[in-house]
C-alpha cells in the first residue's frame, strides 16, 4: 500500500547476518531521550537514513520525531535529518543534539543554525570529507573520525549513508535484529545482493562505532501497550480530509503542501473521490467550490503564495455559502520567500485578507497527529455551517514524521443541512432563508423542485441578487451569526496544566511549548499551557475561563512581525503582564528559551 | 421531477428581470438558450449553468435552472468543478469576452485541452459593457471610443475560434442573436457533443458599440459540413471575417473524466500507518 511505510517483505537476509556487539549497558548512562541529526549533500541518503532510524524506533517500541532541513535545490543540495528519539511522545525537538552524523560537510553552513550542538555531543566526521566547519569545533562537541566512505566502498554496493545509519543505530543503542527487520522489509524487493550491501555497510558502521566516544544510551522502551503510528503531518493532513467525507480534491502543486495531494490523489481514486490538478490555484479553488455546490465535499492544499491567489474565491464561498477546506502548508514569506522551511507568518492573511465582512473559519493543527483531528474537524465544521474553512499547517508538522499513539478523532459533525425532493415546483424555495442558527438548507443540484442560484453578489434570501441595504444587512447577520452562535465544544484548544503562568500559543510551535512547559512544571514552576485550535471565530468566554487565576502570560509564535500576538490582543482581553517569543523562521522555536522566560518569571 | 413533456422555453425562465440595456443582444440569447433547453428535453433539476462577472454572466438568475453566479473569470473552474463530482448533471459556463478571454483566459485555454463533457456559451460584444465601454480582448487595435485607450489599443485582438483550435477543443460553434433559432439548434448540438464545446455568440452592445447593430449584415453561414480535424479548421478559417456561423469545428476526442471506484474506505488508510511489529520482537506496539 503506497499510504505510510512500507512493511517487512520476506527475505532470505535475516538478523543473523547483522549480529553487532553493543557495549553492556552498564557502561554507559542511558536516558529517556537522544536526538540525532544526519547530514549530507542532496543525494547522499541523508534523509533515507534518518527515515529509516526512525522506523526503527517505532518497530523497537519508541516514540520519536524526525523533522527536514533541506536546502531548495532538487537535486545535489544540503538536507539534514533532524530526530529525537524517546520513551515518551515527542512533542519537539531538543535544545541540541546529542550525535551528530555528517555524511559529507558540503553546504553544512547554510543550515548549520538549524543544528545547536553541546560539549556533550558526538560528531561523527569522515576525514575523506575534509577538515570539520569552525562552527561544529567551536561548540566544543567531540569529534569521533570515522572513515565512512572507505568503510562503504570496502563492501560491494555498500552506500555511506548505510554505515552511518549502522554506526548511529549502534552508539543509540537501538537493537540490530530490528534494524535489519526494517531495513530488509524496506529493501527486500529490491533484491538480496542490495540488501546484503546495505547489511553488511550497516554493520560496517555499527562495529567501527564501538571505538568512537560513545553518547549516553536510550532507556529501554516503555512497553506501554499503545499501538504506534508512523506518520507525516502532511500525511495526517490528508487522512484527516478523507476521513471527514472529502471526495473531491483540485490543487496546484506547490511546496511544502504537495505530499498532502501525492498521498490523497491514490486514495481518493479508491473510496470514489478524484484529485484534479488544476492549472493555478483560481482554477483550484474554483473547481472545489464548484464541486461543494454539486454536492461534494471538497477541499484543496496549497502554500502561503496560492492562498494569496485564492483569496478573491474564498469571498466566494463565504457569500454564496458553499462549503470548502482550504489547507495551507505555510512557510517562509512573503512572496516566494523560503518554501523549504516552517514559519507562522500566514496567519494574518487567513484571518483578515478577505475583503468585505467574510466571516469564515480558521483552525490549526498543534501536532503532527493533531493534523488528522484538526483537518477532519475542519471539513465537519464547513459541512455544518456551509462556510470556507482554512486550515493553518506549516512545513514544521506537514514535512516532518513522528511515531505517535493512533490521532484521536473530532466529534462526529451533523453535516451538510439539504433540501429534500419535492415534487412541486415552488417559486418558494430560499436558499438563504433567515433562520435562527443562520443556516439554511441547501438544495443540491438534481433535487427537483428546489433550483436556485447561488451567488456571491449579495442577494435576496432567494438568491436573487440585491443592492439594497436590509438585503444586505440580513444576510451579513445570517453569514456572522451561523458562525459565532455555533457551539465548538472544547475542541477550541488545548488547554494543559495548572499554575499562574500560563503559555499561549498556537500551530506547530505548541510542540517546544509542551515541551517546555513540562519541563517547568518538573521544577516545580505551574504552568499552563493553552494553544488555540480554532482561531476563527475567536472564543472570548472560553479563553477567558482558561486564562482564570492566570497572572503572567507569555505567547509564543514564529513570525518576525508578532501576528499571533497582534491577534489575540485584537480578539481577546489579556492579562496584564504579557511577555513575547517571537522570531521567524526558519529557526525552531526550542524549549530552552521558553523555558528561561518561565523560570525568570517564577 | 419535471414533467419534461410539459416543458416550454418560458418554463426555463425565470421571473427575474434582466439587468441588461434594451436592444442588449443578451436577451436573445437567453431566448435562444430557454428554447434549446426545452428543446434538450433535460429536467431543469438536471441542469447547472455557472457563469463568472459581466453583463452576460447575470445570465444564470434569469433562468429556471441550478446557477452559480462566481467571481470574474472563473466559470469555467467552477463548471469544471460540478462536471467531474457530478457527471450526471447537464452543465453549461456562459460568460463574455473579457470573462472568458481576457481574466478567465487561462481557464479557457485550459478547458479546451481538459475536454471535460460541457458546454460553454461565450457572449461576444468585443466590449466591458458592465464597467461602461473598455476595450476588451477582441475588440479592434483601432477602436478609439474607450476613455482608458483613446488612441485605440494598438494590440491584435484574440480570435476566439483559432484560440479554442489550438488549445484542443472539441467543439466549436458561432451563433449570431440576431438569429435566435439558429442559435438555439447550435446550443443543442453542443451540448450532444461529447467532450468541451464551445458555442461563440456574437451580441451586439447596442450602448457603447452601436456600430454593432451592423453586425445582421455582416453574418453569413458556413458553407461547408464542420471540419472534423483542428488543421482542417485552422486552414479553412485562417482567414476568417469572424462572422461566419455555424458548426465550424466537431472533433471526436475522448471527453475527461477519471474513473471513479470504490474499492477502500477511508478508515482502511489507517492500517498503513501503524508500526508493524516483526513477530518475536522486542517491540511493544500491540493494539491498545
Amino acid at each position: 500500500m503506497e499510504a505510510g511505510h512500507d512493511g517487512q517483505a520476506a527475505s532470505t537476509i535475516g538478523p543473523a547476518d547483522l549480529a553487532w556487539s553493543t557495549p553492556a549497558a552498564a557502561d554507559h548512562r542511558t536516558v529517556p531521550a537522544v536526538s540525532v541529526a544526519v547530514i549530507g549533500s542532496g543525494g547522499a541518503g541523508a534523509m533515507r537514513a534518518g527515515e529509516i532510524l526512525l522506523e526503527v524506533a517505532a518497530v523497537a517500541g519508541f516514540y520519536g520525531l524526525m523533522t527536514r532541513a533541506m536546502g531548495p535545490q532538487i537535486r545535489g543540495g544540503e538536507a539534514a535529518a533532524l530526530l529525537r528519539i524517546a520513551t515518551a511522545p515527542v512533542s519537539s525537538l531538543d535544545d541540541h543534539f546529542d550525535l551528530l552524523i555528517a555524511l559529507d560537510w558540503a553546504n553544512f553552513n547554510r543550515f548549520a543554525a538549524e543544528i545547536p550542538l553541546a560539549p556533550t555531543t558526538v560528531v561523527i566526521a569522515d576525514p575523506a570529507e575534509g577538515d570539520v566547519p569552525e562552527a561544529v569545533l567551536a561548540s566544543g562537541a567531540r569529534i569521533g573520525r570515522l572513515a565512512l566512505k572507505d568503510l562503504a566502498r570496502a563492501v560491494p554496493g555498500g552506500r555511506t549513508n548505510m554505515v552511518g545509519l549502522g554506526a548511529a543505530a549502534a552508539m543509540v543503542g537501538l537493537p540490530s535484529e530490528i534494524v535489519a527487520a526494517v531495513v530488509s522489509g524496506q529493501l527486500g524487493r529490491k533484491g538480496d545482493a542490495v540488501l546484503a550491501a546495505s547489511v553488511a555497510a550497516l554493520k560496517a558502521g555499527a562495529d567501527a562505532a564501538a571505538a568512537l566516544p560513545a553518547i549516553s544510551r536510550l532507556a529501554a522502551p516503555l512497553h506501554d501497550g499503545v499501538a504506534r503510528w508512523n506518520i507525516s503531518g502532511n500525511q495526517a493532513t490528508g487522512l484527516g480530509a478523507l476521513k471527514g467525507g472529502v471526495s473531491f480534491v483540485a490543487a496546484y502543486p506547490i511546496t511544502p503542501a504537495t505530499e498532502v495531494l501525492e498521498w490523497m490523489a491514490p486514495a481518493l481514486a479508491k473510496t470514489g473521490g478524484m484529485l484534479v490538478q488544476a492549472e493555478d490555484e483560481l482554477a483550484a479553488i474554483n473547481m472545489v467550490i464548484g464541486a461543494s455546490f454539486a454536492g461534494a465535499p471538497a477541499l484543496t492544499a496549497t502554500s502561503g503564495p496560492g492562498l494569496a491567489l485564492m483569496i478573491e474565491s474564498l469571498g466566494l464561498a463565504v457569500a454564496s455559502e458553499t462549503p470548502i477546506v482550504v489547507v495551507d502548508v505555510m512557510r517562509g514569506g512573503p512572496s516566494t520567500g523560503i518554501p523549504t522551511k516552517s514559519e507562522q507568518t500566514d496567519l494574518n492573511i487567513a484571518v483578515n485578507g478577505l475583503h468585505g465582512d467574510a466571516p469564515h473559519l480558521v483552525l490549526a493543527p498543534n501536532s503532527i497527529a493533531d493534523c488528522l483531528f484538526t483537518t477532519q474537524w475542519a471539513v465537519g465544521l464547513a459541512e455544518t455551517l456551509q462556510a470556507p474553512a482554512i486550515v493553518l499547517s506549516d512545513q514544521a508538522l506537514g514535512q516532518s514524521r513522528a511515531i505517535v499513539a493512533p490521532p484521536r478523532e473530532p466529534p462526529a459533525a451533523s453535516g451538510r443541512l439539504t433540501v429534500p425532493a419535492r415534487d412541486h415546483v415552488p417559486a418558494s424555495y430560499r436558499r438563504y432563508a433567515e433562520t435562527e442558527s443562520g443556516v439554511s438548507p441547501m438544495a443540491i443540484p438534481g433535487t427537483p423542485g428546489s433550483t436556485y442560484v447561488a451567488d456571491g453578489l449579495e442577494h435576496t434570501e432567494r438568491g436573487t441578487p440585491s443592492a439594497q441595504a436590509a438585503d444586505h444587512a440580513t444576510q451579513l447577520d445570517k453569514r456572522a451569526r451561523k458562525l459565532e452562535g455555533f457551539d465548538y465544544g472544547p475542541s477550541w484548544a488545548d488547554v494543559e496544566g495548572e499554575g499562574e503562568i500560563a503559555l499561549l500559543t498556537w500551530g506547530s510551535v505548541t510542540g517546544p511549548a509542551r515541551e517546555a512547559a513540562a519541563q517547568a512544571r518538573a521544577r516545580g514552576i505551574g504552568t499552563r499551557l493553552i494553544s488555540l485550535r480554532l482561531l476563527l471565530p475567536a472564543q472570548p468566554a472560553r479563553l477567558a475561563e482558561a486564562l482564570r487565576g492566570v497572572r503572567k502570560l507569555l505567547v509564543v509564535e514564529q513570525s518576525h512581525g508578532r501576528q499571533f500576538h497582534k491577534f489575540v490582543r485584537s480578539c481577546y482581553d489579556l492579562p496584564a503582564e504579557v511577555a513575547v517569543i517571537s522570531h521567524p523562521g526558519p529557526l525552531p522555536i526550542r524549549p530552552a528559551e521558553i523555558l528561561d522566560q518561565l523560570a525568570a518569571w517564577e | 421531477m419535471d414533467a419534461i413533456a410539459s416543458l416550454s422555453a418560458q418554463d426555463f425562465k425565470s421571473d427575474v428581470k434582466p439587468i441588461w440595456c434594451p436592444g442588449c443582444g443578451d436577451f436573445a440569447v437567453l431566448t435562444a438558450l430557454a428554447k434549446a433547453l426545452a428543446e434538450l428535453g433535460r429536467p431543469r433539476e438536471s441542469i447547472a449553468l455557472i457563469s463568472g462577472i459581466g453583463c452576460s454572466s447575470r445570465i444564470p438568475a434569469y433562468t429556471s435552472v441550478y446557477g452559480f453566479h462566481g467571481v470574474h473569470g472563473r466559470a469555467l473552474a467552477v463548471a469544471t468543478g460540478v462536471k467531474l463530482a457530478r457527471p450526471d448533471l447537464t452543465v453549461i459556463a456562459a460568460g463574455g469576452d473579457g470573462d472568458g478571454l481576457s481574466i478567465g483566459g487561462n481557464h479557457f485555454l485550459h478547458a479546451c485541452r481538459r475536454n471535460v463533457d460541457m458546454t460553454y456559451i461565450l457572449m461576444d460584444n468585443q466590449v466591458y459593457g458592465m464597467t461602461k465601454g473598455q476595450a476588451s480582448p477582441t475588440t479592434a487595435p483601432d477602436w478609439c471610443e474607450s476613455k482608458l485607450t483613446p488612441s485605440g489599443t494598438g494590440v491584435s485582438p484574440v480570435a476566439p475560434l483559432h484560440l479554442a483550435l489550438a488549445s484542443g477543443v472539441n467543439f466549436f460553434a458561432r451563433g449570431f442573436s440576431g438569429n435566435p433559432n439558429e442559435l438555439a439548434r447550435l446550443v443543442v448540438a453542443a451540448v450532444n457533443h461529447p467532450g468541451f464545446s464551445v458555442v461563440h455568440v456574437l451580441s451586439p452592445c447596442v450602448t457603447f458599440r452601436s456600430e454593432q447593430r451592423a453586425w445582421k449584415q455582416s453574418v453569413h453561414g458556413a458553407d461547408a459540413a464542420p471540419a472534423a480535424h483542428p488543421a482542417e479548421a485552422l486552414a479553412r478559417f485562417a482567414d476568417d471575417d469572424g462572422f461566419t456561423t455555424g458548426i465550424l469545428f466537431a472533433g471526436d476526442r475522448e471527453p475527461f473524466m477519471p474513473a471513479r471506484t470504490t474499492t477502500m474506505a477511508a478508515s482502511d488508510f489507517e492500517r498503513g500507518f501503524a508500526v508493524r511489529t516483526p513477530p518475536g520482537s522486542l517491540a511493544a506496539a500491540s493494539p491498545a
